[in-house]
């Protein structure tokens, strides 16, 4: 029998390429291009008063300059608005060049295409522009504040404004025998993907024809925005992406200005161009996320059920809307987690500030909403006394509950419907693997050494997969090789690896014979993308059901040659058998001869094929009516909603009692992403994206001053975890299939990340007996609350002065 | 990110490089490790119209023990110091920072030199320099001088170093026998530039503290001596005596240091930082002042984060899922 | 604004003869004295292996074997780099305890390990671990797992979390031993 190959740790069949110099991303390609640089705004509001650019004209290898008036058409229009929703009223997008006016530090204003990027940066370098300063928004208070605006024609800076409620929250929270409110922060970071953008364009003037590659989560989509902006027709433009070095959501808004601007150069041109974005760029200006300012109120009964959850957040959307509400929305609805929260309103304003814009990245908003839950949790644990875990368990969706619907709309439109999960067995696992009842005696045996130890939970529950569809293509040549295309991209996620795995388990052939091709739009047009934690599901599901079309195919030709039923038929290791007679088989090679009534005996298996060659019915034509020459199929997955992930995170950290420094002694992780196809690659991304997490918790914010200037534009002062600050994590599973997808699988990219924020604070806070409300949170930003704490502007928590508590002996700072 | 264009100049002698930035004058700038200017150089944040690239100069390559110090020329890497078994052993001060500086893959190209002629405040050995009581060798268009630290560093990024000269060596000062040192830093990140640090040079005499010194990195605007002696003096490690003694040294060095705030800080916590650093590290040089010198094998000496406590191992790192 | 096509009158750069040894071949090209070496690796001897992650030094994606050792390709330029020899992860694969596997890679034990351990996901910045691992191993043949993660604190990996790439560090020294003991 063939090995299993679904559900194995098979090594990525992408690495030995990738760790010997193959890779080819996009910068490795193009060596003949021109390339292209940008003046950028050095200004956070401004309008532009003039451009001369005389001096850089004077720069020898300069191609060509470029400013807004020179965009002809659609390609100077605004940039398209990708997601509308009704809510976002005042959606508003830039230009791919700016015009008139700048609204963010690191807009592109001019183009420069010389004939290489040293030369491109000092024609850039030559070229004047000048400003009338306008008053900048920073930050979301002053965003909210509406005293100031980004946008004259959009008041008080609210791009969007939406509700939500289920049940009478107003009534439940009047009756509810305890409320809170928290007041909650979590700042801006990004995805920071170690390879920037870039587009790299080739117009065949023969052919009047258009290849582009970018470094995108979407081809299909980059390609339809270009065709449209350039005005070619779809069939005339090409995309591809290549190796993606990471891209973590910001790869997936399209089109960026450079990938209308480069394509455009190039066909005007006539010769290749290509942009390369640097990491200053990448800072200025691509996208940010996180930034959000959220208000809890929670009505709960004595024995911590919630009774009502009524939330209201302030996100900070940038300068642009190109991604609609995406992260807000999402945020709103994920918040809930493994809860049933009473009744739930959630009312949000999405804001305009000068600065770089906002689209999703990894996690896209749960982060935020996770932590506004899993702090509110450890709230109604502090104040009625009771174990943290024991609260949570209290309000958990039993598995008897599924599938539970919140009577919400998610992110894709579609209600907001659990479909499994089993979140008591998950915390059990999670307690039992970080040791949750025996902490109380680890801290008493800490603090008597004077250390500050604490420990910290959360829970979530994720969204993946969402539609609306994907498509595979499965193509077996006459040689056994097996083609296997779908339209999505790479970024590192292994789908070479996972998607010839499904190929490899359901047909019945080596994993070596199988090579997949992502992100091409030659090899395949109808697309959505990458992001969502929605490629193993969406187009592992769609592969996998190609597989069955080939399958049956393959099937159906062989038991005809071989003059047997289908039903008698296995296919092993790539070669159709009778099953309890293996002599009698043929391989898929000769099959795909078979499958095709053209057959030039140009290799061994189609001369072999000419010993099958059975019949000949004159009266039938050479391809039935139904059939189609090839051994091939496709098959698209449309699935009618999202499929839910849920994970658990504990950490034990440790607190400095002077300099307040912040180390992660243990953390653990329980995951559950249904039926795992590679556990080696789910727990590579469950490992990324808790260091991402703890990025994002500890180490990474984007430090704006008044003016709008991003002050920490570089890798060394935005402070990406290096491995000297990530811990080892303890990482186990469980395995609740999904009911939605043939495979029984859940999305699991950006699960990692979700609550690393929720469960640092929730461990700092037990270290230090005071509320954290306001992540990421530095030494000094601790050093800080410890003061304000000892200075009585900050409450205690009620567990350190409760005298039945193992800690209340705990020092204050 | 690309560099604005420059001339370059590869002179093979000490004499040329100084004949070669006497002509260009202030328009030039030395090359050697270039792991702080080329990044400043890629940003534009800098242009100069000359680069004297004396990475071909013959003779600047060398590490020289003396009674009285340790000699590095201008083009010993920071590893080569770092590696240096013979300057370990007379000076493991040395080591002791230089493992702080950076990462090893610039350490492996960085120079010694380069980096107190950058004389960054927040760099590891301009401090070093100070503590040693060191000396910059500077050849010139009208023959050698050298500069005492304390001539040496004007402000941030600023030295006496005028336009054509060149450092071509700095000599760090050995301490008399029975000299203990220490050098610790804390950083956002392992490998960064640090919030604070401090190094520190104690020596014990028939038992008791007969002199102490230390300097600091980040927390002044040019590198500074302070003398611990006036706390320590006289007083014996580790008796009853000597924690009072460690709070009357970290006081001082709290009302010595004048840091600034940045996005990583502020100046209260710069100031509380180093201050807690210097408690902390005191009495290790306290401890390598009383034991024989050094085992000079490399790797003997290892950055390590200065936080206190240590995990339990039943919960600490042991128990990880490798 | 118009299109000025390349003929323009400008500042005209020198040109410098740039030997070097790469992967243990001379190559040489004519470059301007600010060529960094990356660029001069990836752009003008077209060896695209070597990534760049950040130009200021940070993040290590970069680095390179200069004469062994491992350092940042875009903190230098390449006429500094002139009689130095430069090896990049193309240059790893024909090292001499390099095996060729069964996919037709040849892959020295530090690669080898990194496929093995799923040491990387996007690849963009493997090869700046790669041979900043390769040049630690020789220095330190069997380093604890601290020791190795230590070893990989300079490299800035933003899809692993790091722990299969120390994991990878501690397969690459048994496979290191594996093969010199096959060898002997």
């Amino acid at each position: 029998m063939t090995t299993q190959m679904f559900g194995a740790p098979i090594r990525r069949k992408e690495d030995p390429r990738l760790v010997t110099g193959g890779g080819r991303y996009l910068d490795d390609l193009g060596h003949d291009a021109l390339a292209a640089a940008f003046v950028r705004s050095p200004h956070a509001h401004a309008r532009i008063v003039d451009i001369d650019a005389s001096e850089a004209i004077e720069v020898e290898g300069v191609v060509g300059i470029y400013v807004h008036e020179d965009l002809p058409g659609r390609v100077g229009e605004p940039l398209p608005l990708l997601i509308p929703h009704p809510t976002l009223t005042h959606g508003r997008t830039g230009y791919a060049l700016a015009k008139d006016e700048v609204n963010h530090v690191g807009e592109p204003i001019v183009m420069v295409v010389a004939t290489d990027r040293y030369v491109a940066e000092d024609a850039c370098q030559r070229i004047r522009v000048t400003y009338d300063q306008l008053p900048v928004v920073v930050g979301i208070e002053a965003a909210r504040s509406g005293e100031l605006l980004v946008h004259d024609d959009v008041p008080d800076n609210v791009a969007a404004h939406m509700l939500q409620e289920v049940g009478d929250v107003d009534a439940a929270m009047a009756a509810a025998p305890h409320t809170l409110t928290l007041d909650l922060d979590i700042e801006r970071s990004a995805c920071m993907p170690m390879e920037g953008k870039g587009v790299y364009a080739r117009w065949d003037r023969d052919r009047g024809e258009l290849r582009m590659y970018s470094s995108t989560q979407t081809s299909t989509g980059v390609r339809a925005a270009v065709a449209a902006k350039l005005d070619l027709p779809l069939a005339k433009v090409e995309c591809i992406a290549p190796d993606v070095g990471g891209g973590f959501g910001v790869k997936i808004v399209h089109p960026w200005p450079e990938e209308v601007l480069v394509p455009w150069a190039a066909i005007l041109l006539g010769r290749p161009v290509k942009w390369a974005e640097d990491r200053r760029e990448h800072f200025i200006s691509a996208a940010h996320e996180r930034g959000q300012l959220q208000r809890v109120t929670v009505g709960f009964d004595d024995e911590g059920h919630l009774l009502a959850l009524d939330v209201k957040l302030w996100h900070d959307n940038g300068a642009y809307t190109p991604y609609g509400i995406i992260v807000p929305i999402i945020t709103s609805t994920q918040l809930l987690g493994p809860y049933k929260p009473g009744t739930y309103r959630c009312e949000f304003w999405s804001l305009y500030t000068n600065t770089v814009l906002v689209t999703p990245y990894r996690g896209a908003g749960r982060p935020q909403g996770c932590f506004a839950m899993e702090r509110t949790m450890d709230a109604i644990a502090d104040e009625l006394g009771l174990d943290r875990a024991e609260v949570r368990s209290r309000n958990f969706i039993l598995p008897t509950e599924m599938p539970w619907d919140h009577g919400l709309l998610f992110q894709d439109g579609r209600p907001l419907k659990y479909d499994s999960g089993d979140f008591p067995a998950s915390l059990a696992k999670l307690k039992d693997l970080v040791g949750w009842d025996d902490f109380a005696d680890y801290r008493r045996e800490a603090e008597a050494e004077g250390r500050k130890v604490g420990l910290g939970i959360g829970c979530y529950v994720e969204g993946t997969g969402v539609g609306p569809y994907e498509g595979g293509h499965i193509q077996i040549e006459t040689s056994g090789r097996v083609n296997v295309s779908t339209g999505l991209t790479s970024q590192g996620q292994g789908h070479e690896t996972v998607f010839a795995q499904i190929v490899a388990q359901e047909l019945g052939v080596r994993m070596e014979d199988v090579y997949v091709t992502t992100g091409d739009t030659r090899k395949m047009a109808y697309a959505v993308g990458t992001f969502a934690s929605r490629a193993a599901v969406m187009s592992g599901s769609a592969i996998a059901l190609a597989a069955r079309n080939v399958r049956a195919k393959a099937l159906r030709i062989a038991a005809d040659a071989l003059e047997v039923s289908p039903e008698d038929l296995e296919i092993v290791e790539g070669t159709v058998r009778v099953k309890g007679a293996p002599a009698t088989s043929m391989s898929l090679g000769t099959v795909s001869v078979l499958s095709n009534p053209l057959r030039y005996a140009f290799d061994e298996a189609a001369k072999a094929a000419t010993q099958f060659a059975g019949t000949f019915d004159p009266d039938k034509p050479p391809v039935a009516d139904d059939e189609e020459p090839g051994l091939e199929g496709k098959d698209f997955y449309s699935p009618t909603q999202a499929t839910f992930a849920n994970g658990m995170h504990a950490a034990i950290v440790e607190t400095d009692p002077v300099t307040a420094e912040i180390k992660i002694l243990r953390y653990c992780v329980i995951h559950d992403c249904g039926t795992m196809i590679n556990p080696m690659i789910v727990e590579g991304q469950v490992h990324g994206g808790v260091a991402q997490g703890v990025g994002g918790a500890l180490y990474e914010r984007m430090a704006y001053d008044e003016s709008g200037q991003l002050l920490n534009a570089s890798f060394m002062d935005f402070l990406m975890p290096y491995a000297s600050e990530v811990p080892t994590i303890e990482a186990d599973h469980l395995e609740t299939p999904s009911p939605l997808n043939p495979l029984g699988i859940k999305g699991a990219g950006e699960a990692g990340c979700i609550p690393v924020s929720a469960v640092i604070a929730s461990a700092i806070e037990d270290a230090e007996g005071f509320p954290i409300t306001r992540m990421p949170i530095s030494p000094y930003d601790l050093w800080e609350l410890r003061r304000r704490h000892a200075d009585g502007e900050i409450p205690s928590l009620h567990r350190t002065t409760r005298t039945t508590h193992p800690s209340s002996k705990e020092p204050t700072a | 990110m690309k560099p604005a264009p420059f001339e370059h100049h590869a002179p093979l002698t000490v004499e040329q490089a100084v004949s070669v930035l006497t002509e260009v004058g202030h328009d030039g700038k030395v090359l050697a490790g270039g792991q702080s200017l080329i990044p400043i150089l890629n940003m534009r944040l800098a242009s100069p119209a000359h680069l004297v690239d004396i990475n071909r100069v013959a003779g600047l390559d060398t590490v020289e023990v003396t009674p009285e110090a340790v000699r590095v020329g201008a083009l010993v890497r920071h590893a080569g110091l770092e590696r240096s078994a013979e300057a370990y052993a007379a000076l493991p001060l040395l080591r002791q920072a230089l493992v702080n500086v950076a990462h090893p893959a610039i350490r492996n190209r960085g120079t010694t030199v380069g980096s107190i002629a950058h004389a960054d405040a927040a760099g590891e050995m301009p401090a070093i320099l100070a503590l040693t009581d060191g000396v910059v060798e500077v050849a010139g268009p009208s023959g050698s001088r050298e500069i005492a630290w304390s001539d040496f560093f004007l402000g941030a990024l600023e030295t006496s170093l005028a336009a054509e000269e060149l450092a071509v060596a700095v000599r760090f000062g050995r301490f008399p026998a029975g000299t203990g040192t220490a050098f610790t830093e804390a950083a956002r990140r392992h490998g960064d530039y640090a919030m604070a640090g401090v190094g520190v040079a104690l020596t014990v005499a028939d038992g008791v503290v007969s002199g102490a010194r230390a300097s600091f990195v980040s927390v002044t605007d040019v590198p500074s001596v302070l003398d611990l002696g006036p706390a320590l003096d006289g007083v014996e490690p580790g008796s009853g005596a000597w924690d009072a003694a460690l709070d009357t040294a970290a006081e001082a060095v709290r009302g010595h240091v004048d840091p600034e705030g940045d996005i990583h800080a502020s100046a209260d916590y710069r100031r509380m930082l180093v201050t807690e650093l210097t408690r902390r590290v005191l009495p290790q040089a306290a401890d390598r002042a009383r034991r024989p010198p050094p085992n000079a094998a490399f790797g003997s000496e290892s950055a390590v984060r200065p936080l206190s406590s240590r995990p339990n191992a039943a919960f600490g790192e042991e128990r990880g899922g490798r | 604004m118009t299109d000025l096509g390349s003929d323009v009158a400008g500042i005209t750069e020198r040109l410098h003869d740039v030997t070097v040894s790469v992967n243990g071949v001379r190559r040489s090209a004519a470059v301007p004295a600010r060529r960094l070496l990356s660029d001069f690796l990836r752009h003008d001897l077209e060896l695209t292996g070597t990534h760049v992650g950040c130009e200021h030094g940070v993040c290590g994606a970069c680095t390179v074997l200069v004469d062994g050792q491992p350092m940042r390709s875009c903190l230098m330029f390449a006429v500094t780099a002139q009689d130095h020899a430069i090896t990049t992860v193309e240059g790893l694969c024909s090292a001499p305890d390099a095996r060729v596997a069964p996919t037709g890679e040849s892959m020295n034990p530090v690669q080898q390990a990194f496929a093995e351990c799923h040491g990387l996901q996007c690849g963009f910045c493997t090869p700046g671990f790669l041979t900043t691992v390769t040049a630690y191993l020789e220095e330190n043949p069997s380093p604890t797992s601290e020791q190795a993660r230590e070893a990989i604190s300079g490299n800035l990996c933003r899809c692993t979390g790091y722990q299969n790439i120390v994991k990878s560090v501690l397969r690459a020294a048994e496979i290191k031993v594996e093969r010199a003991e096959e060898q002997a």
